[in-house]
């Protein structure tokens, strides 16, 4: 019996441990998928490119509040280069001579946004890249001849908010603008946040481009309710002629956004038919804002609509076809497709709902081709060669692959981490190259040697030749890439030297004995060469307060050969390429002696190559 | 009828066997690390967090994760805010105060039955038990479906009301949360299924003691 007791004592404690470890077993939490390593050696043949070996496209990424724009290699992932558009950069001594310091004005930031590149018949051309300032307003053209900032426009007069651009249309007729947010216009007008919704103003605007020299203009613009006009795209080949734009808060809400303009189920999409934005202000059917030829919708029916679209839509992006109008509600689990024929339809058929200020309201189930069910907070999308479209997925931290045409969701990767834009290449032209995919994450942390708090973002090359995308790389870029694109290399032919022949500005000099010292009134002007491994003159004297300026040349005709022109304690730093001449011009208030040296290493004698100003007292 | 209450009466009368005893100390030490350790375990895992945020619940505080690199309650409560959903702050729950004072005292309630050694004392602190059990059950999952239920209207992102897991694992949105009891659950398990043997084992003994008396 008392057996029996021990027993049961036994069982009793043999269930209590069972429970317990069964227990501890079943409590192992579910993981989810954590982003793919993909395979290895694959991804690394796939990304390499062997020393002396070029990659197979550029990629153009924004560098946002850098205010440059920086250039890598795709697959290698390589950052070769940054081109400063908004903000001085002594590297290449951007912002420090005459032209450059001109073109800043005073600004010295600038929050460089989407890059885009000029199209030809909806190709990229190769021959210019746009990009726009979310922060002042401005537009800059850079020229892939040289990767050089030639023109900055701005800031142009009543946009604010400039981060609807920069894209174009397919011939590089106009680069698109809008305000995201809106101010009372013109600018300078003192109104109360209370009359927000009846007296700020949105813009959305066309920049026209000179089809030869590129030359930025301000063009058309089309007064819009006080929404905030987030992203762009180009109308396209069935929809070429029109540009659409994003808008969020169509609550005209002001204060807590965050809470007060997501209140509304739906946003819109602003369809913009451009040639009649010409036809109406050939028609004079528009009013002066602060010099600028602005449209009414009001006065001018058939130049702007509005599409109910997801609520807080980012990107709208028109399939390579034109076909399609692609807008991602970013607060939903859905993109929309909207058909152009639809919407040609629609209008025709005056197919509205309502309207705001007077603009039409189109009819959402007349113009919707599908809900495209991608995942969690899509974002943007951009295409391929294969009738396949991208769509970046911020919420979920991924990227949904999904058909044009049967809408059927194909593939997914998970993306470390919160991807923003997405970029394919050449994804956003009539012939997307495929192939390759960068996902621009706004997040990197645990993907990289620790830098401390101010942690890069990153950026992740993903392959999309097959039917499984494919993590291939992780790349980390500087704050912050908002878009990027991508072209074939061969598309562009830079030149590596400026041809002496070129250079028709009469104050570059090529040869030292035309090199000298001018005097004129408080003016001192100085022709200067640089060369391996001297400045010509080495010795500058004046006297203080005078005005000077100095002209310098690199009469050096070969690949690579620069020189820098550092002035110690006045704040100077220009550097000169192969064949560039320069202006330099300062007063010279500092009394004493000044050393300049060139600051670009050049050559055996780089550390001679110097010289002395040398500034009198009054 | 009468002969059934006679019966019980007597059951509550028994005394308490040494091994019963013991067992009932043994309980109430177990029962000591659940002041050290978390009740409850929940987890939150998305591409983004591919380690995890986690909230331990104690008897007494909320904890989150902590690194020197992540508060996980403040996390957590930043995702939740884009839900509409009420900041988890822990002095919201009164749970706190009063969990641990009622564990303290079905202690103290099981050692005095330990001492007396009598069966309707042992079976007071099982009953007392099982009754707080199944209410903090019910309380905890009330609170969840709160949680999920009483979302802000004015939200920005506007989801379907939904209850956290009790226990499991369930996909809410980009994650997959995860909620488990810890070891502090599994003490206060092991307690009540101590207290249920010794109560056995006490009866069983009385029931062969009757029936050898019987016998002779």
């Amino acid at each position: 019996m008392r057996g029996n007791h021990t027993k049961l004592t036994w069982f009793g404690l043999g269930i209590l441990c069972t429970m317990i470890i069964g227990g501890i077993l079943i409590s192992c939490s579910k993981k989810p998928r954590v982003a793919e390593r993909g395979d290895v050696a694959e991804a690394a043949v796939a990304t390499y490119v062997a020393p002396g070996d070029t990659d197979e496209y550029y990629m153009f990424y924004s560098g946002g509040h850098s205010g440059n724009v920086y250039v890598a290699g795709v697959p290698s992932m390589r950052h070769i280069s940054t081109i400063p558009v908004f903000a001085p950069y002594p590297a290449t001594g951007y912002g420090f001579d005459k032209d450059t310091k001109q073109m800043l004005g005073a600004y010295t930031w600038g929050d460089v946004h989407h890059p885009a590149l000029s199209e030809t018949k909806g190709d990229y051309d190769g021959r210019w890249l746009f990009v726009n300032d979310n922060a002042n307003n401005r537009l800059a053209r850079i020229d892939l001849r040289d990767f050089k900032t030639k023109q900055i426009l701005g800031p142009i007069p009543n946009i604010s908010g400039y981060h609807g651009g920069s894209f174009v249309t397919p011939n590089t007729e106009y680069v698109l603008a809008a305000s995201r947010f809106s101010v009372p216009l013109p600018k300078g007008t003192y109104e109360p946040l209370e009359n927000y919704a009846t007296k700020y103003n949105g813009i959305v605007a066309g920049v026209p481009i000179n089809p030869q020299t590129g030359e930025m203009s301000v063009g058309w613009q089309v007064l819009m309710p006080p929404f905030d006009f987030d992203l762009g795209d180009a109308g396209k080949g069935a929809s070429e002629g029109w540009a659409f734009w994003t808008c969020y808060n169509a609550e005209r809400a002001t204060g807590k956004l965050e809470v007060t303009a997501t209140q509304r189920d739906r946003d819109y999409v602003v369809a913009l038919n451009w040639k009649a934005a010409e036809q109406a202000v050939k028609e004079g059917k528009y009013k002066t804002i602060s010099g600028v030829n602005v449209i009414d919708p009001k006065q001018a029916p058939g130049v702007v609509y509005l599409i109910p679209a997801a609520k807080s839509p980012h990107g709208v992006d028109v399939s390579p076809d034109g076909k399609y109008i692609i807008a991602s509600g970013k607060l939903q689990s859905i993109t929309t497709v909207f058909n152009m024929e639809k919407i040609l339809t629609a209008i025709q058929n005056k197919a509205f709902t309502g309207d705001e200020d007077g603009i039409p309201v189109i009819n959402y189930d007349q113009v919707k081709d599908a809900e495209v069910n991608v995942g969690l907070g899509p974002l943007h999308t951009q295409f391929d060669d294969q009738g396949y479209a991208y769509t970046s997925l911020f919420v979920e931290s991924a990227v949904a692959k999904w058909k044009l045409g049967s809408w059927e969701v194909v593939d997914k990767i998970p993306i470390s981490y919160n991807i923003g834009h997405l970029s394919t290449a050449e994804g956003d032209t009539m012939h997307p190259s495929g192939k390759y995919l960068v996902a621009l994450n706004k997040l990197s942390h645990g993907r990289h040697m620790n830098v401390g708090p101010s942690q890069p973002e990153s950026s992740q090359l993903i392959g999309i030749g097959g039917e499984k995308m494919k993590l291939l790389y992780d790349a980390f870029t500087e704050p912050e890439p908002h878009y990027a694109q991508m072209i074939k290399t061969d598309k562009l032919k830079p030149i590596e030297v400026y041809p002496k022949e070129e250079m028709k500005n009469p104050n570059a000099v090529w040869d030292v004995k035309d090199t000298g010292v001018t005097r004129d009134g408080n003016n001192v002007l100085v022709k200067m060469t640089a060369a391996r491994s001297s400045f010509e003159p080495n010795k500058l004297e004046v006297t203080q307060g005078e005005h000077v300026t100095i002209y310098l040349t690199n009469i050096e005709q070969t690949t690579d050969e620069l020189h820098g022109f550092g002035l110690g304690e006045y704040n100077i730093n220009v550097v000169v390429d192969p064949g560039e001449m320069k202006v330099i011009d300062f007063v010279a208030d500092k009394t004493g002696v000044f050393p300049y040296y060139c600051t670009n290493f050049c050559s055996a004698l780089h550390q001679e190559m110097q010289g002395y100003l040398l500034v009198k007292p009054k | 009828m009468s002969d059934f209450l006679e019966k019980e009466t007597t059951f509550f009368e028994l005394p308490l066997s040494l091994k019963s005893r013991i067992l009932i100390l043994v309980a109430v030490l177990i029962l000591v690390p659940s002041f050290f350790f978390p009740l409850w375990n929940m987890s939150f895992y998305s591409n983004q967090y591919t380690d995890g945020l986690v909230m331990h619940i104690y008897s007494y505080q909320l904890e989150g994760g902590k690194t020197p690199n992540r508060d996980d309650l403040r996390e957590i409560n930043s995702l939740n805010h884009y839900i509409g959903m009420r900041p988890l702050l822990e002095s919201d729950f009164s749970e706190f105060t009063w969990v641990p004072l009622v564990i303290g005292l079905l202690m103290i309630l099981a050692l005095r039955a330990m001492v007396i050694g009598k069966m309707s004392n042992l079976v007071d602190v099982f009953v007392l038990f099982t009754y707080f059990g199944a209410f903090s059950m019910w309380s905890f999952y009330h609170r969840l479906y709160m949680y999920g239920h009483n979302l802000d209207p004015t939200a920005s992102i506007k989801v379907q009301p939904f209850t956290p897991p009790l226990f499991g694992s369930k996909q809410i949105a980009n994650f997959m949360v995860n909620s488990f009891p810890g070891p502090a659950s599994y003490a206060l398990f092991a307690f009540a299924l101590l207290l249920l043997v010794a109560i056995l084992l006490s009866a069983k003994r009385s029931k062969e003691g009757t029936n050898e008396k019987a016998a002779t």
